[in-house]
């Protein structure tokens, strides 16, 4: 029945002379999802607010959902417009729709009318009260609550007449492209594609980045990671994953260092190809899942030294959530499922049974120093044989 | 160089068994139960598909029926006859090592109150005879054994089993999973006593899907599947001719020349464990010698994750498996390694090469050049 969807935005609205910019990301989302749905629909952006107007059949359910999937849509409110016939016309409408969306009449409700073309006969309030008449009339178990009514029911007079009284809560934030790109470290598991999705909603472009070891991890942990890149650009749109292979750092670490701070010096390279390749990408900033105090590598005091090796600021998104809170998100957004298949990846194959928790960061540098004779060629190597995958939803 | 040791967990398609299928899908699709030409015609191939499988294991082509393949035999013969026949008592009897499609039915059974015994095996991964005769009671009413272990390749004594399971009563059914040993072995029901052996395609070179159950016509079964009455109502659904004519072609061609073909298995098999025991550290587990499968070698190597090793060999293009491919998702070690006695720190260190009539010793010469020269390397840099 629903002929058109209203899309509200929050955040958006709050913005000055740069506000279109916004505006147009969102636009470009919403029509990048649609194009996933069955039918044709035009989307247009006007008075602060953006339509999407179906050209033929759709299949409800399945807009909603792929609307659900954009930033910057704080809510989403299905529509159906008629031609302006009349008052009779438009009661008729009303009383109609009201009984196809509610199907038990018990409920309070409130007419709000707005008037944009202000040559409509009656005013808004007149409106109201008409209109909210005739319900009455119709549908006596029905009553009027003008301060806090179950039932909001909007009747918008412009060029045709539009009608809506749902809204169903949007992801929020800000469209995906109207904040620059960062580069994701994407491990496989449930943490970092939490941190892509959260730093996405703020409106920033995604690339990822993944370490794969071979033949320590297999290419099945690698199919994992390109999997949830998948459901990462669900909401970030597609992303450019890079798979890095870090087989020969690993164990040229795992030789020359000491074994307690194999991780942390790994992840310290991992940063340093990390911001080498986002560089290159015109990404802007680094993305982690990192929350402090998790594991050995991620206490205040390691992640002090990892930082240290970017100058590129770093995300961490999830850096005061607990544990839970991340499981909680990740089944949100569909992730976790993918997340906990039981591969290996390349962070907890050589792990020691007592890592550092408190490196020191003069020491973890004298100790990188006992790769100085080949680092930087098996660093650049890895870089050069970087796969791309483009993962797209 | 691409080298394919993963017949266990399934095997490369017989080029005849390919083009036979794509003429079936292509040109004679019809239905079998059509009256028309076209129905008539898709039917020879299903009785062709009878006549040579019961030559095969010489029954009456009536006794046997086509499934999707080893899962839905074991299945259909584990919960077919335990709910045909659970007044006559609700025991059962298998062992501690067989394939999921077992011992999952089994716990499934157990659920549904049946009771079952799950024989333990010996360090070599055999059963003994005195537990399965001390196991049976007057209310058990069926045996499953698996012919051949697909982790091990060690093989069940069948025949003696079924010898001494009838003396103790004729009534006891006794059904056999041959999915491993059939195609490597010539197996006979009624002489061997079986009641109901289970038969996969595609472990024999013919296609995904594929298999069938023999069911001895004395034995009282109901379907698990309900339709449209096809195979006697055992198995409703339409017959998947192109499968079935591809299992009975490939059930042609394996047992064409099986001896020799068998005598090459071994050959090959004598090689790569004489190879294998080269490296240091190193046990081949079950029985490395002919009183095994011909196709399976099961290697611990200490000191080397299997996974790793897996992946290693990957790298140089050679398939194997860890522990058996159908439990390697899993991170847990194997139950029948675990049967077998085989010590925790080996469990993870385990790796399956499973062998096939188009495995040559080239290509074995190839496997064992390549594991001297990694795992060494690997072992190099193992957890410390």
């Amino acid at each position: 029945m629903f002929t058109a969807f209203l899309i509200k935005y929050a955040e958006i609205g709050v913005k000055g002379k740069n506000r279109y910019l916004f505006e147009e990301a969102l636009v470009h989302q919403i029509k990048y999802v649609l194009k996933r749905c069955e039918g044709g629909f035009k989307v247009t952006r006007t008075d602060g607010r953006i339509y999407i107007h179906a050209l033929s059949e759709f299949d409800y359910d399945e807009v909603v959902e792929n609307l659900k999937t954009v930033f910057g849509v704080s809510g989403i409110c299905p529509v159906i417009h008629v031609p302006d016939e009349g008052f009779d016309k438009l009661s008729a409408t009303v009383v109609d729709y009201i009984d196809k969306v509610y199907e038990d009449k018990n409920i309070t409700f409130k007419v709000n009318a707005r008037r944009a073309r202000k040559n409509y006969p009656m005013n808004s309030m007149e409106i109201n009260r008409e209109l909210g008449g005739v319900l009455l009339e119709s549908y006596p178990e029905m009553k009027v609550d003008v301060h806090h009514p179950d039932v909001m029911l909007y009747v918008e007079i412009r060029e045709k007449i539009y009608i809506y009284s749902i809204e169903i809560p949007g992801p929020g934030g800000m469209p995906v492209g109207s904040n620059g790109k960062a580069m994701l470290l994407l491990s496989g598991g449930i943490d970092s594609p939490v941190a892509g999705y959260m730093i996405a909603k703020r409106g920033v472009k995604i690339d990822a980045v993944y370490f794969h070891a071979p033949p320590y991890t297999s290419d099945r942990a690698k199919q994992k990671v390109i999997d949830l890149a998948r459901l990462v650009s669900r909401y970030a749109g597609p992303v450019y994953l890079h798979i890095i292979n870090f087989t020969e750092i690993q164990l040229y670490i795992y030789e020359k260092c000491p074994h307690e701070e194999l991780t942390i010096i790994m992840r310290r390279y991992m940063m340093r190809i990390a911001e080498r390749i986002a560089r290159e990408n015109e990404c802007l900033g680094l993305i982690t899942g990192e929350s402090i105090g998790q594991v050995a590598s991620q206490t205040v005091q390691s992640l002090a030294v990892t930082n240290e090796v970017c100058t590129l600021p770093v995300f961490r998104p999830l850096i005061g959530f607990d544990k839970m809170e991340i499981v909680d998100v990740s089944e949100r957004i569909g992730t976790y499922e993918t997340s906990i298949l039981p591969f290996e990846d390349c962070c907890t194959i050589f792990v020691a049974k007592h890592p550092v928790t408190k490196p020191n960061l003069k020491v973890i540098r004298r100790h990188e120093e006992y790769l100085s004779e080949k680092i930087d060629k098996l660093v650049q190597q890895a870089i050069d044989t970087d796969e791309v995958v483009i993962a797209r939803w | 160089m691409e080298v394919y040791l993963d017949n266990s967990a399934t095997t490369r398609c017989f080029d005849e068994v390919a083009a036979l299928m794509t003429q079936i899908m292509c040109e004679d699709y019809g239905n079998p139960s059509s009256l028309h030409r076209k129905g008539v015609q898709a039917e020879k191939y299903i009785r062709y598909a009878k006549d040579v499988i019961a030559r095969n294991l010489k029954v009456n082509e009536k006794e046997i029926f086509f499934t999707s393949g080893g899962t839905e035999s074991d299945n259909l013969a584990l919960r077919g006859c335990a709910y045909a026949n659970c007044r006559m008592g609700r025991h059962l009897i298998t062992t501690q090592i067989e394939h999921p499609a077992v011992l999952q039915t089994m716990k499934h059974l157990e659920e549904e109150g049946f009771r079952v015994t799950y024989l333990p095996v010996d360090e070599k991964g055999c059963i003994r005879l005195e537990d399965l005769e001390r196991a049976v009671t007057g209310e058990t009413i069926l045996v499953s054994i698996m012919h051949t272990n697909n982790e091990v390749g060690s093989m069940q004594p069948i025949a003696e089993a079924g010898r001494a399971i009838k003396r103790i009563n004729p009534r006891i059914l006794f059904h056999v999973d041959a999915v491993q040993g059939y195609g490597k072995f010539r197996i006979y029901p009624k002489k061997m006593q079986i009641d109901l052996l289970s038969v996969s395609g595609h472990k024999i070179h013919g296609p995904k899907g594929s298999g069938f159950l023999y069911i001895d016509e004395k034995v009282k079964i109901h379907p698990i599947l309900f339709g449209g009455g096809q195979q006697n109502g055992i198995r409703s659904g339409t017959e998947n001719v192109p499968a079935i004519a591809g299992l009975a072609k490939a059930v042609e061609l394996v047992y064409r020349d099986l001896d020799r073909e068998v005598e090459k298995l071994y050959h090959i098999k004598r090689i790569f464990v004489e190879g294998v025991s080269k490296i240091d550290h190193v046990t081949v587990n079950g029985h490395p010698d002919e009183t095994g499968a011909p196709h399976v070698v099961s290697v611990s190597i200490q000191g080397v994750r299997s996974e790793v090793l897996l992946h290693a060999l990957e790298d140089k293009g050679i398939y194997v498996s860890a522990g058996s491919a159908c439990s390697a998702r899993k991170p847990q070690p194997s139950a029948t390694l675990r049967a077998m006695g085989i010590s925790q720190d080996l469990l993870g260190s385990t790796i399956r090469f499973s062998f096939s009539i188009f495995t040559t010793i080239e290509e074995i010469n190839y496997t064992l050049q390549t594991m001297y020269d990694i795992i060494p390397m690997l072992r190099k840099y193992t957890r410390r």
